[in-house]
């Protein structure tokens, strides 16, 4: 674990160390070449705005409407039937919307119930495996501007529902 | 997107307006805009820093040698990238900063990697499979270690707080490999 954790910090730095160095060796003019890339964010940055707007508007507005807490409420029970504990599934919808209203979530599961808990692990796991699918699809299509995204969208809300199914599956076989 | 943006935004307001939560939506609309640009401001700021050294890798030409080491994995997978093409690396840089989980240099990456792809595409304003296919890997978020979950874990005062990271990896590269099996079979569908 410690190794991998300082691999991972080094990474980074290592891996620009490395370019720029290899980029000096090469006799490329590294400080002009490094601004004038930056220098193409600017538009980047202006591209994407508008669909991380629309996105971050939606997703606060959902999460205020208190549609979680009724769907919660609905499934609650009949997943703790099935031996899931309920509070995992509220960490499930709310991680593809928002990566930090998940996190939050999750610090909270684990303070209440216990980070030992099976609650806990199948909620890490779920952090772990799932991503905040809606963000990524905001920036990464609004990058290059992109209207018709055919049949991606269905493709990752599919996907993400059965990452939880796998999730909980992985995670009944460990613990 | 489009679906997905009307039903966000209708359900939230119909749910709030009956469960009197109007004052807290409105509250969270203007609350989403400012994220908004906040989020867009750090953006810039990681993009700008990653464009700026993707563009000494390529003027170096340490892009080709990048692009041909990884090369035998990556047109496996993204077949409609021709041979050195700088969509290679920039995918590549991606994939691998995803796996370590280094999500400030990943999502930099990302957006080059689209943007590589992009210049790949016939109709700009119509995704390619090759994009979808980069979109779902990412989503999929194939991650080594979730270092932040283990911290808050051994923060709490977990005994064991690494014992989530086998079933992690297991769980998400599982998901990663239906999440591209859904794309195929879409592909297949939807011809």
């Amino acid at each position: 674990m410690k190794f991998i954790a300082f691999v991972s910090q080094f990474a980074i730095p290592g891996f620009i160390l490395f370019t720029v160095l290899y980029g000096a060796f090469k006799k490329v003019r590294v400080y002009d070449c490094f601004v004038e890339g930056a220098k193409e964010s600017l538009q980047v940055v202006v591209n994407i705005f508008p669909y991380l707007l629309a996105i971050f508007i939606a997703v606060k507005a959902f999460q205020a409407s208190g549609v979680f807490d009724f769907l919660k409420a609905g499934i609650a029970s009949s997943l703790t039937a099935i031996g899931i504990p309920p509070e995992a599934l509220s960490v499930a919808l709310i991680k593809p919307l928002s990566g930090s209203a998940s996190m939050a979530l999750f610090t909270e599961i684990v303070k209440t119930a216990g980070p030992d808990s099976t609650a806990s692990r199948l909620s890490g796991v779920i952090m772990g495996s799932a991503e905040t699918t809606f963000y990524v699809l905001a920036v990464y299509l609004g990058a290059v501007g992109i209207r018709n995204t055919r049949y991606l969208v269905p493709v990752c809300v599919i996907a993400d529902a059965l990452g939880i199914v796998i999730a909980v599956l992985v995670v009944k076989i460990f613990f | 997107m489009n679906i997905v943006w009307i039903f966000l935004i209708a359900v939230s307001i119909v749910a709030a307006t009956a469960t009197g939560r109007l004052e807290a939506l409105t509250k969270a609309l203007f609350e989403g805009a400012r994220i908004a640009v906040e989020t867009s401001l750090f953006l810039l700021g990681i993009v700008a820093l990653w464009l700026g050294i993707t563009k000494i890798i390529e003027a170096s030409g340490l892009i080709h040698h990048i692009s041909s080491f990884f090369r035998p994995f990556i047109t496996r997978l993204f077949r409609a990238i021709p041979a050195d093409h700088p969509a290679i690396s920039s995918v590549t840089l991606n994939l691998l900063a995803n796996f370590f989980g280094l999500g400030n240099a990943a999502t930099p990456l990302g957006i080059k990697a689209m943007r590589d792809l992009q210049s790949l595409n016939q109709d700009k304003h119509r995704i390619t499979f090759e994009m979808m296919l980069f979109i779902v890997l990412n989503t999929a978020s194939i991650q080594f270690i979730p270092f932040t979950v283990v911290g808050i874990l051994s923060e709490m005062g977990s005994k064991n707080p690494t014992a989530i990271v086998l079933p992690t990896l297991c769980a998400t590269i599982v998901s990663a490999v239906v999440a591209v099996l859904v794309l195929l079979l879409f592909r297949r569908l939807m011809r």
